[in-house]
């Protein structure tokens, strides 16, 4: 039980909290028809954390998330002046923008001497889930001594801060985000600053992204969007209980992923695990092929009475 | 940047930096054109980002093609088979955004997201999978991610150009249907074009493109070959058939131009930089171009600023209203028709005299043509002599009376 906690207890937590944080926003994403926002926020970290680099020249963490933030802020603001001034559907606006901000981050990362820091495109596409080891615990006993606790990832608290914010900003700001969600009209009718309720749900989505990235990878950050709310969305029609399904869908995804990765290949006679990030997002898709099988609430209304 | 760089760029433009940045130059430039010209159905049909799903969709076929040829023996990174199992894969992860999009009710964008971010994290395993087979640790398929033309094969840049090549061939085959049902399917249909068809060899094309740029280009980036040439080319005209050769020839110019650039010094990736000179061209383009872009459109704003101003101060000359905008009394002293002390000025009183009968002229025009098509017409900026004919006018004069001296009694003579 010693390993369990020195080695695969860290890793499982950041990866439920990454999860659940990016599943949340993604629920509102998706029924706002926004879900790829969270595609194009994935992309364009990686400029932001390696501007951050190269105005700091340090790897920490206060730097890379103000990077990340301000280049998610920036992307956002460039779609929406692409797409009005160039008068462009959304979708192409999107595709415009991050695929250049991306392209930019590699080639500025390219031209910089990164050799010395823990940087590379790789580890910002799959991150490094595995490497989050919590040496210093020897035993569940660890999780009550201090000296122990100093020693966890930074990671982990940084990621539960990011889980616990934007759990309470949901629930603070239910009502509104519910009501602008379905009824846009409506909601600014009653007097509810809509506009400022969309950003706000994007820069809460850049949040989950920034601080689920460092640890996992943008690669999660997408499919935990998109993946849990969408599986979600075909179990009910109550925002309340696909919410809670889509949590439940991501503690999954999280949990069975790494566990699959970390053992699976073992278990099919290999010796060497394979990537976390990947299989926590192969499963999230499995799950949500299961939901379009065999989802209650599959169908879109009407359809099934004409199919 | 130093000459030697510009030398070195030159060198590179004139296919002079030696043989394989020469290959991978036109190899990319064919493949820009190919990629532009195609990606403008996928834009006009508003499905720009379907091409993103499609791209990612492509990593897993390649780590499948590579234990499989592999397990029978082969080299493993022979890249026609790499590619033929990115198009396997891609044509797979095509399909469920379909499927999706079609049978569940989940919106189009949630399809193309969970495609690309389920069949990548899949892919990403299967590379995990590789690197610890004893052949797959120097397989360097990461390179599919970002692209990589250090090292090209002679054998890899001739599949990219014929690739190339043969899809400006097919756009140029099927340019006429792939207008049509981009421009308008319910039309298409009806005038007997298969519209299914003509989709899927949209997506055909998309796919190979994606395919054949994944070498040069990388898997994350190649679908901006898609999306930003026609975006850009859409700035400059507004007939379908345009879009189609103005996006193939930014596409073929961002190709070749970046390929150069990177030939020209170390450490300069061509992947991203084919993309940072498409999504230069756009910000030319979305800047100057002329009737879309936004100096057209500021100037545009300008003049029509200008014009309301001098109409609605001529106006106030003539009513003898006091007039206190500061916009307003600048437009009317430039242009002479006011004193520097807000006096008029004998042009302006002859200009404000006909500005005021023109208004008087609509009034009344307005009373008489209820139609849309006259009195529709009336914005307060357009005179009454570009919508009526001279005798029309002449009948509305006379119902006006004669001429009235300019002075405080027009206020109240109003019929």
């Amino acid at each position: 039980m010693n390993a369990f906690v020195q080695l695969d207890l860290t890793p499982l937590l950041i990866g439920v909290l990454a999860a659940i944080a990016c599943a949340l926003p993604g629920n509102f994403l998706l029924l706002r028809r926004q879900a790829l926002i969270g595609d194009a926020i994935s992309h364009v970290v990686l400029p932001g954390i390696v501007v951050a680099f190269l105005v700091t020249g340090t790897i920490t963490t206060w730097p890379m998330m103000l990077g990340a933030g301000g280049a998610a802020i920036v992307a956002v603001v460039l779609i929406e002046a692409v797409r009005r001034l160039g008068r462009i559907e959304p979708g192409a606006a999107m595709g415009v923008v991050f695929t250049a901000m991306f392209a930019a981050g590699v080639l500025l990362l390219e031209q910089t001497d990164t050799s010395g820091v823990h940087i590379d495109v790789e580890h910002a596409l799959y991150g490094s889930l595995e490497s989050l080891i919590w040496l210093s615990a020897d035993g569940w006993g660890s999780l009550l001594d201090p000296v122990a606790l100093a020693g966890l990832p930074p990671e982990l608290p940084r990621m539960a801060a990011a889980a616990a914010l934007i759990a309470l900003l949901t629930g603070v700001f239910w009502r509104p985000l519910k009501l602008s969600t379905f009824d846009e009209g409506f909601a600014a009718t009653l007097g509810l600053p809509v506009a400022a309720i969309s950003l706000g749900l994007v820069v809460a989505a850049a949040v989950a992204a920034v601080a689920a990235f460092d640890a996992v990878g943008s690669i999660i950050v997408i499919a935990m969007f998109i993946c849990p709310p969408a599986a979600a969305r075909l179990m009910t029609n109550r925002l309340e209980r696909q919410v809670a399904w889509s949590v439940a869908f991501a503690t999954l995804s999280a949990v069975l992923g790494y566990v699959l990765a970390g053992w699976g290949p073992l278990w099919l006679g290999g010796t060497h695990a394979v990537s976390a990030a990947g299989m926590i997002a192969t499963v999230s898709g499995v799950i949500l092929a299961l939901a379009c099988l065999l989802g209650p609430h599959r169908a879109r209304v009407g359809a099934a009475r004409e199919a | 940047m130093d000459t030697g760089f510009w030398q070195a760029f030159l060198a590179a433009l004139a296919l002079q930096a030696g043989y394989n940045s020469a290959l991978v130059a036109v190899g990319a430039g064919l493949l820009g054109a190919a990629a532009g010209a195609g990606g403008t159905f996928l834009f006009l049909r508003k499905r720009a980002l379907v091409s993103d799903a499609v791209a990612h969709a492509t990593l897993p076929g390649i780590g499948i093609a590579f234990i499989l040829m592999v397990m029978l023996g082969g080299e493993g990174r022979s890249l026609p088979g790499l590619l033929l199992g990115s198009a396997v894969s891609a044509t797979v992860g095509l399909f469920l955004v379909e499927w999706i999009a079609r049978r569940t009710r989940l919106p189009e964008d949630a399809a193309i997201g969970a495609v690309l971010s389920v069949f990548f994290g899949f892919g990403i395993v299967l590379l995990t999978v590789i690197q610890t087979m004893s052949s797959g640790r120097q397989a360097g398929l990461e390179s599919f991610l970002l692209g990589s033309t250090a090292g090209m094969l002679y054998a890899d840049a001739v599949t990219i150009a014929v690739g190339g090549a043969l899809c400006v061939g097919v756009v140029l085959l099927l340019r006429r249907p792939m207008t049509i049902v981009s421009f308008d399917p319910d039309w298409a249909a009806a005038s007997g074009v298969s519209v299914r068809g003509v989709d899927l060899a949209i997506m055909g094309l998309v796919m190979a493109v994606t395919v054949i740029g994944l070498k040069i280009v990388g898997l994350i980036l190649v679908v901006a070959l898609l999306i930003i040439p026609p975006v850009t080319a859409r700035f400059w005209t507004e007939r379908t058939e345009r879009v189609v050769w103005i996006a193939g020839a930014l596409g073929g110019a961002a190709g070749y131009l970046g390929a150069a650039l990177s030939a020209s010094a170390p450490d300069l990736p061509t992947g991203p930089l084919i993309v940072l000179v498409s999504f230069g061209l756009f910000m030319l383009s979305l800047l100057l171009a002329p009737v879309r872009g936004v100096a057209a459109a500021l100037w545009r704003h300008r003049r029509f600023q200008h014009d309301v101003h001098r109409r609605q101060g001529l106006l106030a000359l003539a009513r003898r209203e006091a007039i206190f905008d500061r916009l307003t009394l600048k437009v009317l002293r430039r242009e002479g028709l006011i004193r520097p002390d807000g006096v008029e000025t004998p042009d302006g009183a002859a200009q404000a005299a006909k500005v005021l009968r023109d208004e008087k002229r609509w009034d009344v025009a307005r009373r008489v043509y209820r139609d849309e098509t006259i009195a529709g017409r009336y914005d307060g900026l357009t005179s009454i002599e570009a919508v009526l004919t001279r005798d029309e006018i002449a009948e509305l004069d006379r119902r006006l009376g004669p001429p009235v001296s300019v002075g405080p009694r027009i206020a109240g003579a109003v019929p």
